[in-house]
């Protein structure tokens, strides 16, 4: 169920190792609703798709510079790492797509490996025999009954499905943050010129502060061939409790200053919306039963530290493919069979990575300095240690701590940064 | 600052069904129980709108990420996919 990079991953496998696949896909085409802040990564790809680049895999930029920003109001920090491994021994490491174009293009080589995809359906319900053993599904088409072996539910973090079927609970607003995405087309040129890369290459930068009005949250601006990817999103509980509207939000966000002047003159040519699965390790559900496994956003794998959701998808879809070749060479699709999915999960760095993150979602939430009163006060301290104006350095840095001091406790910022080291660790 | 979501939802491509994948079970409970009405500012595509005595559901610029279903205090919004084929459909995505 679903056509996104978790569950063509798994075609791809099953297809080629000569099982009948069917990839049931609710949109017009594959990527007709699907959508990432837009970057994708090729060593994972490549474990699926070795030829992706002689596929002609739609790839926007190979990213060769990864940017970090703390913004507050009117300014912000800026830390850039640049480096020339990424355009060629490692190029492809990270690279931006369109998903409407690469999802569609990746449905195709699975098509091409054999599997079918049939899009424009909607999976309702799933179908269970006399043993409660999941036995196919139901979908919105006339007659739409089928049955399977086994099936693999790729269908995303949104799915009103998850919470009929029982096997995970609809989120809650703090597992999830909405993230809100505007495509700006910008000349090429210009881009290139912006950013200071040459044609194919290109730029993300991960924003953090108080672009996200003091909610647990984080924005992105991501270079595409002749677009910027602008997306910004904060958790739903926060959402919900600050009564900011995402609309709002991201508008603001494009008036920021350091925002602004790289995507001036360009069009806004689309705006879209979408959850990140942001309950880490914790919130992670049974991800197999009899009959049936559960892989990427609908399994809640997701990193939101290092911003890594389709890579963890396009792993998971894999490892469920190979468990399914496994439990079909034992004939047994029963939940006993399908629990390797776990093992293999753990083998690689699905899991190991949220294990180490486990406690990162708790931080942003327990932590809100760190979106309103820290990038304020890191701004303040900035502007006045680098104005020259003839006042000593000392007499600064004592008004400096004394603002600092006033606005946040001495404990609470230990405790900010022991509880930082502790998420990360 | 007053943003008109609906340019932005003017740039995208939607193929709209004649129903609605999207209903509140009960208006009663929107106006008489719910205080903040969560649904009028948490939706990004602005679907929900205070109509006279009544909540509005504009479903056809929907953008279907799930945040009214889970947003409502009251799990007051039945919401199921669009059928298949229908709703928006991601030009770049």
């Amino acid at each position: 169920m679903g056509a996104g990079p978790a569950g063509i991953s798994a075609a791809c496998i099953l297809a080629e190792n000569g099982v009948d696949t069917l990839v049931l896909e609710r949109g017009e085409f594959p990527g007709a609703k699907n959508i990432s802040g837009g970057v994708l990564y090729g060593n994972d790809l490549a474990s699926i798709l070795p030829d992706f680049e002689q596929r002609k895999a739609p790839i926007e930029r190979n990213i060769v510079d990864s940017r970090i920003w703390y913004l507050s109001d009117q300014g912000g920090y800026s830390l850039s790492y640049k480096d020339e491994v990424f355009e060629d021994k490692r190029k492809y490491n990270v690279f931006t797509v369109g998903r409407a174009k690469f999802d569609r293009w990746f449905a195709k080589q699975a098509e091409e490996k054999g599997a079918l995809v049939v899009s424009n359906t909607v999976v309702e319900d799933l179908h269970r025999d006399e043993n409660g053993k999941v036995c196919g599904v139901k979908t919105d088409r006339p007659e739409g009954e089928l049955e399977a072996d086994v099936v693999l539910l790729a269908d995303g973090i949104n799915s009103p499905l998850a919470a009929k079927t029982g096997f995970r609970t609809d989120n809650e607003p703090e597992q999830v943050a909405l993230g809100v995405k505007e495509i700006i087309e910008l000349p090429r040129d210009l881009i290139n010129e912006r950013f200071n890369v040459e044609e194919s290459d290109g730029v993300t930068i991960e924003i953090l502060g108080s672009v996200t009005a003091g909610m647990n949250g984080v924005g992105a601006l991501y270079t595409n061939k002749d677009s910027l990817s602008l997306v910004i999103g904060a958790n739903v509980a926060d959402f919900r409790e600050s009564k900011k509207k995402p609309y709002e939000l991201i508008e603001d966000f494009k008036k920021h200053p350091m925002v602004a002047k790289l995507i001036q003159g360009g069009t806004s040519w689309e705006y879209m919306a979408h959850w990140l699965p942001e309950g880490g390790f914790k919130h992670i559900p049974k991800l197999y039963g009899d009959g049936y496994l559960i892989a990427g956003d609908s399994g809640m794998l997701f990193n939101a530290l290092h911003r890594e959701g389709s890579n963890m998808a396009m792993i998971s879809g894999k490892r469920a493919a190979e468990t399914i070749l496994e439990s079909r060479r034992s004939g047994s699709y029963r939940e006993d069979s399908l629990s390797a999915y776990v093992d293999k999960l753990w083998d690689s760095f699905v899991f190991k990575d949220l294990k180490k993150y486990k406690k990162f979602p708790e931080f942003m939430q327990k932590h809100s300095e760190i979106f309103n009163v820290l990038p304020e006060l890191g701004g303040y301290a900035a502007r006045e240690m680098l104005s020259v104006d003839s006042v000593p350095k000392k007499t600064k840095q004592r008004a400096i701590w004394k603002e600092i001091k006033s606005r946040i406790p001495r404990w609470k910022l230990f405790k900010l940064a022991w509880d930082a080291w502790r998420s990360v660790k | 600052m007053s943003v008109s979501v609906e340019d932005k939802l003017f740039l995208n491509r939607y193929q709209v069904d004649e129903d609605s994948h999207i209903r509140i079970l009960n208006q009663d409970i929107c106006l008489q129980e719910c205080e903040n009405q969560e649904c009028l500012y948490i939706c990004p595509a602005n679907v929900y709108q205070l109509e006279g005595d009544r909540i509005g559901v504009h479903y056809e610029g929907c953008l279907e990420c799930g945040t009214c279903r889970i947003g409502c205090p009251h799990l007051n919004i039945e919401w199921r996919f669009p059928r298949g084929g229908f709703g928006v459909r991601h030009k770049f995505g």
